[in-house]
């Protein structure tokens, strides 16, 4: 027997939503992490452990671990600073488990491992070599919140390739463990100037197939796009969806044609188009769309879903989660057609994650 | 010894830690050396580089605001205390 579990990381700690195989009934346990604001929780499936990056408004930046599915927690920063450098940093915003190692991602804009489970990290790179980095990095040009390394993609069979995103910059790949990086961002869009044709755009979300690790999709600022290669070239398939901006999106895990996301309204709001939550769905790799939106609330719903607020399972009858702005977690078992709402009053969320356990 | 009042946020995340102790430092740096050696990461949660104390950890010896560098006497009260942010 196996256990389900959705890491939710939260304004207010982690929370682990807990089910059975069928995922029909479900448990909540919480808050953890000493209630700090949790930005990405992951699960590590070769050692089991549970990392949250945190960062608590009086006592900085911090990656907490459990072992034990979180009954018990550490945390730790040791080697996660810029020292006395130009970059600050501010928070850890994603976190990526592979290969023995755990992967932060940081803003200002910086990657950091561990290879000791999280009990220590060192600076890894600060995606440096081209030529708009100094413009980035420049204090000048940070929004409020600060640009940072929201996600890092790790490539399934080789552990020095990953891909990486800056906020508002694009994707870089490197080949060789973050000495150096090429962008990977052409056939993207851009709604404004740019000054260096190949960064300058806003990539929200990216994900990988797990049957083809060249088969990727991404929400961006402005668009929703496919690779066929990897990452070197993109193809926009935004047509059919309500708006072009979103955050949240999820590669179905055993077909590469089926992905979901959620787009939002792209002004200040950012919230449900009509307050009506929907998550939408493509079967031919984005050449059309389905509305799903049975059992998800259809007024009133003036709700957002941040980047990393939806995840599936890995089951052959795949669950798919989605966490939301005001603290609902809705699942589905059925590829999105119908969704249950499995917790209703959590602190605002920013990310959902599955693990699949031993019961 | 001086009087070492912590908030309640630390004792938490390093197991041991009380809330209140005793001990003998010249400065609020040299302090936070003395609970650095026995709970490894307490600096980290004070202070960033520079090194300075965080924006929202204030520290006052003798109810005066404090940094780093002041001074601490030997029956000093200092009071560590997270300030205004937390919502």
């Amino acid at each position: 027997m196996s256990k389900t579990v959705v890491l939710v990381g939260t304004r207010k700690g982690v929370f682990l939503l807990e089910s059975n195989e069928a995922r029909r009934d479900w448990q909540i346990r919480g808050p953890m992490c000493e209630s700090w604001p949790i930005y990405h929780a992951i699960h590590a499936p070769d050692s089991g452990t549970i990392y949250a990056a945190g960062a608590s408004e009086w006592h900085g930046a911090s990656i907490w671990r459990s072992t034990d599915l979180g009954d018990t927690w550490q945390q730790s920063s040791e080697g996660l600073t810029y020292g006395d450098g130009p970059l600050k940093l501010s928070k850890v915003s994603g976190l990526t488990a592979a290969n023995g190692r755990v992967f932060a991602g940081a803003e200002m804009p910086g990657v950091f491992e561990s290879r000791d489970g999280g009990a220590t990290w060192s600076l890894l790179s600060t995606i440096d070599g081209h030529p708009a980095r100094p413009k980035w990095n420049d204090p000048e040009n940070q929004p409020p919140g600060h640009l940072g390394v929201p996600a890092i993609l790790q490539h399934p069979d080789d552990a020095k390739r990953w891909l990486a995103i800056v906020q508002g910059v694009g994707i870089f790949e490197t080949t060789d463990d973050g000495v150096s990086f090429t962008p990977r961002n052409q056939g993207l869009r851009a709604d404004w100037p740019l000054e260096h044709p190949d960064v300058g755009f806003c990539v929200h979300k990216l994900v990988m197939s797990r049957q083809d690790s060249n088969r990727l999709y991404q929400q961006n600022h402005v668009g929703t796009h496919r690779s066929d290669d990897g990452g070197q070239s993109w193809t926009e398939i935004t047509e059919g969806l309500p708006t072009s901006f979103g955050f949240a999106c999820a590669v179905h895990p055993h077909d590469r044609d089926t992905f979901f996301t959620t787009v939002l309204d792209p002004g200040h709001g950012r919230t449900m188009p009509d307050g009506k939550l929907a998550v939408w769905r493509t079967r031919d790799a984005g050449a059309s769309w389905e509305r799903l939106g049975n059992g998800l609330p259809q007024e009133g719903a003036y709700l957002g879903i941040l980047r990393e607020g939806m995840a599936t399972d890995t089951l052959d009858d795949f669950g798919l989660y989605v966490g939301t702005s005001t603290g609902q977690v809705f699942a589905s078992i059925d590829e999105g057609d119908s969704w249950t709402e499995i917790a209703s009053y959590l602190p605002s969320i920013a990310s959902v994650e599955v693990a699949v356990v031993d019961a | 010894m001086a009087d070492i009042r912590l908030p309640p946020t630390l004792p938490p995340l390093f197991p041991g830690l009380p809330r209140r102790l005793e001990l003998s430092a010249a400065t609020v740096g040299e302090m936070l050396d003395a609970l650095e050696a026995q709970w490894p990461g307490f600096r980290d949660r004070l202070c960033e580089p520079g090194p300075k104390l965080r924006t929202h950890i204030h520290v006052y010896v003798d109810g005066e605001r404090a940094d780093l560098d002041s001074a601490i006497g030997a029956g000093s009260r200092v009071d560590v205390i997270t300030a205004i942010s937390g919502g």
